[in-house]
């Protein structure tokens, strides 16, 4: 090199070195907006949903009488009326009716308050009239109206009323829709998987399915609510909003993840053992039931949870389908309307009453618990069983 | 009996006349063994392909016969439906149980049932495509005999509301009410919009995060930062929606409020921002892998000619792993526009044909849910007019697959990974 | 051209030192040293791949590092122009004189370091880019090149001087990976010298490429030692007799011996060395 050339190119070393760093800061910026949002985010989500978890109740004394047999309002004293749940005093004359004993007789209880005492108490918008306030600052002041440990928001359903509405029918209704769409997904998804790895031979059909898988696999999950519609509701005559149809459209959707994941477990399996086998007489078949597969399945199971953990979380073909439902009881069977956990904070999230919105924070908090739960039972089941070849 | 009465009867049939069926071919197999003659196979495939036998028939009768009954195409009494499937399992059983005999091949059979039945499995991906496909295809035909299909690629306008007056037939017709308007355009547009966002957000932060993964980050970064952002991954977008709308917006009309503009708290920023936010990882594990398989030999033949870090990966790495990053991209942009919850809790439900981010839009996957959630009748158009915008985004998010699986091929064939 | 002007003002200089040496001492000249590696010991993380190295590296000869696998010989290589920085847990003490500087001194800039101590792999590795752009690349980013028909003379000078201009010449824009193999590795050496590196540092440059390829890498290394000063790395012994004017033999991390090629291999002081040229081991 010349000189001129030499002091160029020192010249643009300094140039160069700065470029340098400034290439690795924007590395290191992007992660740290990355991890930043999930730190807002999760902050945020607590905010808004922990103080679900308690709710505010209030002692009052309870009358069972002829008025309020009649009028169940009547059940507490005037004061009261505006403070206590409805969910609490419906359910009065029907309990008088069932229960003979009570009539006339009265019992001081802890029951639920109304959603705008215990918004007024968490110090949210509430609507309560200034005269209700000062109420409820008087029984405060007594020890007679608490925020308790909200424990009917895991017992009880769907309700119209923000203090009543709990998350048990959504979680039961995610319950079978799972179960269905395990046992529509996985047999077929491992039966898919075996054959393409350990039977297929390579010619146009295979081709075929293992294009098809991979489109399937990014086709948008509102589509398959689109198939569940017209096929699982129109043409099999699957009842609409119930377990099994959401179940199925799920099962189908979770096809593509559960092959593709047992198909790695399987291929993850040496071939020196199938030669091994092989070498011994068995037939393919017996290669696959006594070898292949019993090594594979830890690979295999640790994929279905992870599916599980996504279908937990879809929300749009199950909204399709019909499954946001309102549910106030858990459904018995998987052929009746049906909630699932994601379609019940949809639900919450849309309903005008202000004192859903912590609800609808809270259920998001159970379902993260119950997604971070599968995800590490998957990461926990992997370490357990790793293995190297 | 009932539909559901008759399909508990045939599981339990299955589950015991099949039991009984395994159970008396493998005795029957013992048996001949217990001569000392020396079998074929073992007693247990004897059983097996008795149960076969017994099985297949039953099945094929049964699920045909509700079939049959569900379409109404031939109904008649389950009771007997039932018993001819009993009857037909049990010809078979018989037959199976006179072919036993020590030279029957039968794990062979047994095998080559096994065979069909994986194939038989496989080809259900198949026949889910073909449903997807076939259903939203037949809906759309029905949809375009009402409304044209130039109107409906072409318009500008989207008004289905009258549209269920005009179902309920001539009965209503010339009462002066507003003809439905079905012109896709603004809602593919809004639809468009909120992905270039998403993709504006996704695609830097995510290429960015791979690069610094799979180069810089020493080992426990990596192993720290690479789950937290699979965390973002799993996070359902129902969640990522309520975020966009309950915190994200205000913020949004917040910041533009400052700015002196005025946004609408359905903008299109919103979704768009967050959508991005959720694609970051879906880039970045992609980008990180092909990033990863580029050859060690370039980036060593880069530095050895004295280039600095960025260098060797702006000009080898990167140009190297372009096509997966761009296949990453492209899978990307088909997520986003298939995306639903989080365009469905954030963004508009009117259409708006506007070059504006702050204003209110709305997408394909919005006015698909909010057509069908509704109380609307299943062949009213504008129910039939989710399944045309369904075509769309199907013809859309495939275009995208198609290609970004080509690229991606070239890409391994390059380097033969 | 440029590059060979550059080269004989550069051989003036050295040539005239050599003469006053001469003058001064009735001997051969003294090799001047282009690098001396001073006891270096250099680990892996807890695994010591180099005992106590020192070889004095002379300019313009080509000095070839044999022994068998894992003796040490690409980790020394690759110490010479900081490859293994790369490499974390890596960790070298002693030191590297290159122009009697530290290699490894603090105020040292790596890259800098590998634009004079370029480097040839043992697989080649263009780019996949255009014959063109591989060689254009360096001297890019260096911003040595200000001109399009600087850059354009400067490539057809690089490549004349592997011998590729003939083969190539009319397809500059085909990309580097269509080559031949021993094409792709003349490929990379024109690549290298476009920036005029001082030392050329050769890691089994020959090990993919058929017997013929490896003739015309191994005539266009003897034609490089005019300009350059080569090190090359070889499990080959033939080719070390072929193209070397110096032979280190290392054995465990540890330099057995070191001398003229022609005498380590006629008349080795070492058994050990013996035992290895011979064919008895390695």
């Amino acid at each position: 090199m010349n000189p001129e050339q030499e002091q160029r190119y020192q010249k643009r070393l300094k140039a160069r070195r700065r470029a340098d760093r400034r290439f690795r800061v924007f590395g290191i910026l992007a992660i740290v907006i990355a991890i930043l949002f999930l730190v807002v985010f999760f902050i945020d989500i607590i905010g808004k949903g922990h103080m679900a978890f308690v709710q505010a109740n209030v002692e009052v004394d309870l009358h069972y009488n002829k008025k309020s047999s009649i009028n169940y309002r009547l059940a507490v004293d005037k004061e009261y009326q505006k403070i206590v749940s409805r969910s609490v005093l419906r359910v009065i004359p029907k309990r008088m009716k069932d229960n003979p004993g009570l009539r006339g007789t009265s019992e001081t209880a802890w029951v639920l308050a109304t959603a705008d005492v215990d918004q007024y108490l968490k110090g949210k918008v509430s609507r309560l009239q200034d005269r209700e306030k000062e109420v409820v600052d008087r029984l405060r002041k007594e020890g007679r109206i608490k925020l308790k440990f909200n424990s009917g928001f895991f017992t009880r359903g769907d309700s119209k009323l923000p203090e009543a509405a709990g998350i048990w029918s959504a979680l039961v209704g995610s319950l079978y829709v799972l179960l269905i769409t395990l046992t529509c997904s996985v047999p077929v998804g491992v039966m898919t998987a075996i054959y393409l790895e350990e039977f297929a031979v390579d010619n146009w059909i295979t081709r075929l399915i293992e294009v098809n898988i991979n489109n399937l696999a990014a086709i948008p999950s509102i589509l398959f609510g689109l198939l569940g519609l017209s096929i699982i509701i129109g043409v099999f005559g699957a009842p609409r909003s119930s377990a099994l149809v959401g179940g199925v459209t799920l099962g189908l959707m979770m096809l593509p993840v559960i092959i593709i994941s047992s198909r790695a477990a399987l291929r993850a399996v040496p071939d020196s053992i199938r030669e091994g086998a092989t070498g011994v007489g068995a037939s393919r078949w017996q290669v696959v039931q006594h070898h292949v597969l019993p090594l594979a399945l830890p690979g295999i199971m640790t994929g279905t949870i992870l599916s599980l953990a996504q279908a937990m979380g879809e929300t749009a073909p199950l909204l399709i389908v019909g499954l946001m439902a309102y549910i106030p009881d858990s459904p018995n069977s998987v052929l009746e309307g049906a909630t699932v956990l994601p379609a019940q904070i949809f639900t919450w999230f849309s309903d005008s009453q202000r004192a859903f919105a912590e609800r609808t924070a809270a259920g998001i908090l159970v379902l993260l618990v119950v997604l971070l739960t599968l995800n590490a039972g998957a990461i926990w089941l992997r370490r357990l069983t790793e293995r190297r070849w | 009996m009932t539909l559901t009465e008759s399909i508990e009867y045939l599981f339990t049939g299955l589950a015991v006349f099949g039991s009984g069926a395994f159970a008396l071919g493998f005795h029957r197999a013992q048996k001949i063994s217990d001569q000392g003659i020396r079998l074929n196979s073992r007693a247990s495939h004897y059983g097996a392909y008795a149960l076969l036998w017994f099985a297949l028939p039953f099945i094929a009768l049964a699920s045909g016969a509700v079939l049959l009954h569900l379409q109404q195409i031939f109904t008649f009494p389950l009771g007997l439906a039932l018993l001819l499937a009993f009857a037909a399992g049990l010809l078979g059983w018989f037959h199976a149980m006179r072919k036993i005999s020590a030279g029957l091949r039968a794990r062979a059979a047994v095998e080559r049932v096994i065979a069909w039945a994986l194939l038989a499995a496989a080809s259900i991906s198949v026949l889910t495509t073909i449903g997807i496909v076939g259903s939203i295809f037949f809906e759309s035909v029905r949809f375009f005999h009402i409304v044209p299909l130039w109107d409906f690629i072409t318009g500008t306008e989207w008004a289905p509301e009258t549209a269920f007056i005009q179902s309920q037939g001539e009965a209503r017709a010339g009462e002066g009410f507003a003809e439905p308007k079905f012109g896709a355009v603004p809602i593919f547009a809004g639809t468009f919009m909120i992905t270039g966002i998403a993709m504006l957000v996704a695609v830097p932060i995510g290429v960015m995060s791979a690069v610094y993964m799979s180069e810089y980050a020493p080992r426990k970064v990596r192993a720290f930062a690479k789950p937290l952002l699979e965390i973002l991954a799993g996070i359902p977008t129902v969640v990522y929606g309520f975020f966009a709308a309950v915190t994200m917006a205000p913020l949004v009309v917040k910041a533009a409020e400052f700015m002196g503009l005025g946004a609408s708290f359905e903008n299109a920023l919103t979704p768009g921002i967050v959508m991005g936010i959720m694609i970051i990882p879906f880039i970045s594990s992609l980008s990180d892998d092909v990033i990863s398989a580029v050859p060690n030999s370039l980036r060593e033949g880069a530095l050895a000619l004295g280039s600095t870090r960025a260098e060797t990966i702006k000009k080898v790495v990167l140009p190297a792993a372009l096509p997966g990053i761009v296949s990453a991209v492209l899978l990307g942009v088909s997520r986003a526009v298939g995306e639903t919850m989080i365009v469905v809790m954030a963004a508009g439900l009117r259409p708006n044909l506007t070059w504006n981010p702050l204003e209110a839009m709305t997408t394909v996957t919005v006015r698909m849910v909010s057509s069908l959630v509704g109380d609307q009748a299943f062949d009213s158009p504008e129910t039939l007019s989710a399944f045309a915008l369904g075509l769309g985004l199907f013809v859309v998010t495939l275009v995208m697959n198609v290609i970004a699986a080509m690229v991606v091929r070239r890409f391994r064939q390059r380097y033969e990974l | 051209m440029l590059m060979t002007t550059l080269a004989m003002e550069s051989e003036t200089i050295a040539g005239a030192g050599r003469i006053e040496e001469a003058t001064q001492e009735a001997v051969p000249a003294p090799l001047q040293s282009k690098l001396s590696i001073k006891s270096v010991d250099f680990f892996y993380d807890k695994f010591q791949a180099l005992y106590d190295v020192s070889l004095e590296i002379p300019k313009g000869q080509v000095t070839a590092l044999i022994g068998p696998s894992g003796c040490g010989k690409s980790t020394l290589l690759r110490c010479l122009n900081r490859m293994n920085d790369l490499v974390p847990e890596a960790r070298l003490e002693g030191e590297i004189l290159f122009n009697g500087k530290d290699l490894y001194a603090p105020e040292i800039d790596v890259v800098d370091v590998r634009r004079q101590i370029g480097m040839v792999f043992q697989k080649p590795n263009p780019f996949p880019k255009s014959i063109y752009e591989n060689i254009a690349y360096a001297p890019r980013i260096h911003g040595v090149v200000r001109s399009r028909s600087e850059m354009d003379g400067l490539i057809e000078a690089c490549l004349k001087r592997v011998g590729l201009w003939d083969e190539v010449s009319d397809r500059l824009d085909q990309p580097g990976t269509s080559l031949s193999g021993g094409q792709q590795q003349r490929l990379c050496i024109a690549r290298t010298i476009a920036v005029e590196p001082e030392v050329l540092l050769m890691d089994e440059p020959c090990s993919a490429l058929d017997p013929i390829a490896t003739a015309r890498v191994e005539d266009l290394i003897a034609e490089l030692k005019e300009d350059f000063t080569v090190v090359i790395v070889t499990h080959n012994m033939q080719q070390a007799t072929r193209v070397s004017d110096r032979t280190a033999f290392f054995l465990l991390g540890k330099i057995i011996e070191f001398g003229d090629t022609s005498n380590l291999f006629s008349n080795p002081e070492n058994q050990e060395t013996e035992d290895y040229i011979s064919g008895r081991f390695g």
